[in-house]
């Protein structure tokens, strides 16, 4: 298991709880917690990927990554790499 | 004269608010010892006269790149009178986290709600007097593009920097306004608003706060920052974005009206989406598009280069039998006419390169190449928009150059473009014509494609290098807009493209020139103008280079005269054997055939490449060698001499071992 996941599991009992790359193409979630090095966390906050935002995954790219996000109504490209700095919740009608 | 300053997120319609506002009073340069673009822009408005300076489009303030540092720098030293924000409305609350990050300096603000059109499309409208009363700063809409609004806009200008009012203070939550007040004594030497800025910048965690209050009480900050982190146990930083974020959805309930749902306007954008980003169709059509640059750069381009060059060779021909026979109408013919036309024979196909380029941008596309592109490249070391660049060096190095502007992290920029010219362009093409059709038919198609082939193994091998060794640490991003697609407005598209050729034509239009002057100088002096080449400069210099190049294979001084010649365009290798050999310099050699000295141009280059394996390691030099001067000159506009020298030498000391290997190990095995 990811040690980062390890971490929130311990902290909450979610079982929605998740990193963003895990998460499957057309899945809504919510922002949780954002642990990244501090240059992709500012640009992550700036482009609106704040704590309780919801969001949904919108596509993959044609080679499995970067993914596109819908945010804030508007459409982000991401790496997996930068979305696994993402601990997000699974929103339940999903 | 006031001076103002014109911020915004990229993809805002910014330029469009610029050029709509400075038409052709512009000048174009580079912000003091960085190589990122600087325009500014003169206006009237009324009988005042303004200057207007154009900030890097940036999503946020935080320093976190050289743009993002340039903007605030500018704001905070050169306190312009106002700071013109350009908005997109159809992304107005991410717009808004800029804006806000501004306006906590305290400076006078305008805001510009741009995209008014579209916003209307999709069923958004902004009350805008209600936002200026509750910011306390103009604001104005407008659709830039196509120029509606811009007199309002113009008047709220002078209005806004006559009264210099100062936007409202947005108050974070209680506690949040604790930890500032906690952290304001660090900056007790700055003033109101700054002290302030400073305070949430540094709960922000900005790099560049250390440089500013010094190591001791940077440390004693840091200290100070963990305790409050402790005390709220969670991270500044992100409960700052967070509460400016609620501002601003504060802001958007109030004052935004939305009459479509989220889903009805979803549906409005994407479906082209879903075709382009295909998951089977994405790479196939991002081919297509590609291919139909290059047809129409090169069969539009490519006629209007024979338009060109016809009427550059008429004209020189014209001042020669006005002119009489002398070494200065020689000079003026060959050289200085020569010299111009070498340059200006680029232009059409450039100028067909950087329309498409425009194109591509304005209307959205650029980013989903990028989007579809980027794990390929990122497993080559690079990056989802270093294709672009690198697809247009197929074409022509300089707008390849050019368009690696495109990349934020320098470290992406810098690889992209070194690696860029091992991309064969057009102008090697002849040269590999020529000699695959004398040693290698009828296989010559073969020995191209090996060669194209040769290139992109080669600039992934020298990617992947640089990318360990100069910038081991520095790391990289993908987090990127995907923007609305758009159809963009035919001025702004053309204007661009425009203003980009020009720009090549001054900065890498100089350094060709005087290149030019200077081999026609070294070909003519001493012996003169009718002596044979050997006599002169250049043919020393052949000479000089005969035992350099011997080892690689090439027999006799012309190789390195032609080698010489071909960095002022790679062309140019093919006409000056044509010189050396035949005393006649056409382009192909069909050409020679019908001017019957086929015969003469073969039989020369046998003894300088007495086999097939002398001329293929002459290709391969000739594939990878230094660039030319157009490309060099573009390298030194985007990233410095340094890199420029980089390249050259490099790519020569590349060229050279690579040759040399092949070579030795072609001559053993034979």
């Amino acid at each position: 298991m990811h040690p980062k996941l390890m971490l929130s599991q311990l902290l909450k009992d979610g079982e929605n709880i998740m990193l963003m790359n895990e998460m499957k193409v057309g899945a809504s979630g919510i922002v949780k917690a954002i642990i990244a090095s501090p240059m992709i966390k500012k640009r992550l906050l700036a482009m609106g990927l704040t704590p309780n935002t919801p969001f949904r995954i919108a596509k993959v790219a044609p080679l499995g990554d970067p993914i596109e996000l819908s945010i804030r109504g508007y459409r982000l490209s991401i790496r997996k790499s930068e979305a696994s700095c993402l601990e997000v919740e699974l929103s339940e009608n999903d | 004269m006031h001076k103002i300053a014109l911020g915004g997120n990229p993809n805002s319609g910014k330029t469009s608010v610029f050029n709509a506002l400075t038409g052709s009073h512009q000048h174009v340069g580079n912000w003091p010892g960085v190589t990122v673009e600087r325009k500014e822009g003169e206006l009237r408005i009324g009988s005042e006269k303004f200057v207007l300076i154009d900030l890097p489009g940036t999503y946020s303030l935080s320093a976190n790149s050289l743009d993002e540092k340039i903007a605030r720098d500018f704001i905070i030293d050169k306190k312009p009178e106002l700071t013109v924000i350009v908005i997109d409305q159809t992304n107005i609350e991410r717009n808004l986290f800029l804006v806000l990050e501004i306006i906590e300096m305290g400076r006078p603000v305008l805001l510009v709600l741009n995209m008014d059109d579209e916003a209307k499309k999709i069923g958004v409208t902004v009350d805008s007097d209600g936002l200026a009363k509750f910011l306390n700063v103009g604001v104005c809409k407008t659709v830039a593009n196509k120029r509606i609004g811009i007199d309002t806009l113009k008047e709220q200008i002078l209005k806004a920097s006559n009264r210099q009012d100062k936007p409202k203070v947005l108050k974070f939550s209680e506690k949040t306004e604790k930890m500032i007040q906690n952290i304001i004594p660090f900056f007790s030497n700055y003033g109101e608003e700054l002290r302030r800025w400073f305070a949430i910048k540094a709960l922000e965690k900005d790099e560049h706060i250390e440089e500013l209050i010094g190591d001791n009480k940077f440390k004693q900050l840091t200290l100070k920052i963990e305790e409050l982190e402790k005390s709220i146990s969670s991270e500044t930083d992100i409960l700052l974005a967070e509460e400016r974020y609620a501002i601003i959805h504060g802001i958007a309930k109030e004052f935004i009206k939305r009459v479509l749902t989220e889903e009805d306007r979803e549906r409005l954008s994407t479906k082209i989406d879903d075709i382009i980003t295909h998951r089977i169709w994405g790479i196939p059509i991002f081919v297509g598009i590609m291919w139909v640059m290059f047809q129409l750069a090169f069969f539009v381009g490519g006629y209007l280069v024979d338009v060109v060059d016809h009427w550059f060779s008429l004209f020189g021909n014209y001042l020669a039998s006005v002119m009489g026979n002398s070494l200065f109408s020689a000079f003026i013919t060959d050289a200085v006419i020569g010299g111009l036309g070498a340059f200006a024979v680029f232009l059409p196909q450039l100028f067909v390169l950087f329309l498409f380029i425009s194109f591509l941008g304005d209307i959205g596309y650029m980013s989903r190449a990028a989007f579809v592109m980027d794990k390929f490249m990122h497993a080559l070391g690079l990056h989802g928009k270093s294709f672009i660049p690198m697809i247009l060096g197929f074409g022509c190095t300089v707008p390849g150059v050019m368009a690696a502007r495109t990349l934020e992290s320098k470290k992406d920029r810098v690889i992209t473009i070194l690696v860029t010219p091992l991309m064969s362009c057009g102008a090697r093409l002849p040269v590999y014509a020529l000699l695959g059709g004398i040693f290698f038919s009828p296989h010559e198609g073969t020995i191209t494609f090996l060669l194209y082939m040769i290139g992109i193994i080669m600039a992934i091998m020298m990617a992947r290098i640089f990318k360990s060794t100069f910038f081991k640490k520095e790391e990289t991003l993908f987090i990127m807009e995907l923007p609305p697609y758009r159809w963009p407005s035919a001025r702004e598209t053309f204007g661009q493209a425009l203003r980009n050729s020009w720009l090549f034509l001054k900065k890498a239009g100089t350094i060709i020139f005087i290149a030019v002057i200077i081999i026609w100088l070294l070909s003519v002096f001493p012996a003169g103008i009718d002596a044979p080449p050997q006599d002169n400069y250049i043919g020393s210099i052949g000479r000089v280079l005969e035992p350099v190049f011997e080892p690689l294979g090439f027999q006799g001084w012309e190789a390195g005269v032609a080698l010489t010649f071909g960095i002022l365009a790679k062309e140019i290798v093919v006409g000056t054997f044509g010189t050396l050999f035949t005393g006649q310099e056409f382009g192909e050699l069909v050409e020679y055939e019908q001017a019957g000295l086929k015969g003469n141009l073969i039989q020369g280059l046998k003894t300088v490449f007495p086999d097939g394996i002398a001329a293929f390691s002459f290709l391969l030099f000739v594939l990878i060698y230094t660039p030319c001067a157009a490309a060099l000159a573009t390298i030194k506009q985007e990233i410095g001499w340094k890199w420029m020298w980089f390249t050259a030498v490099y790519l020569f000391v590349l060229a050279y071992a690579v040759s040399f290997a092949f070579y030795k190990i072609a001559i053993f095995f034979n």
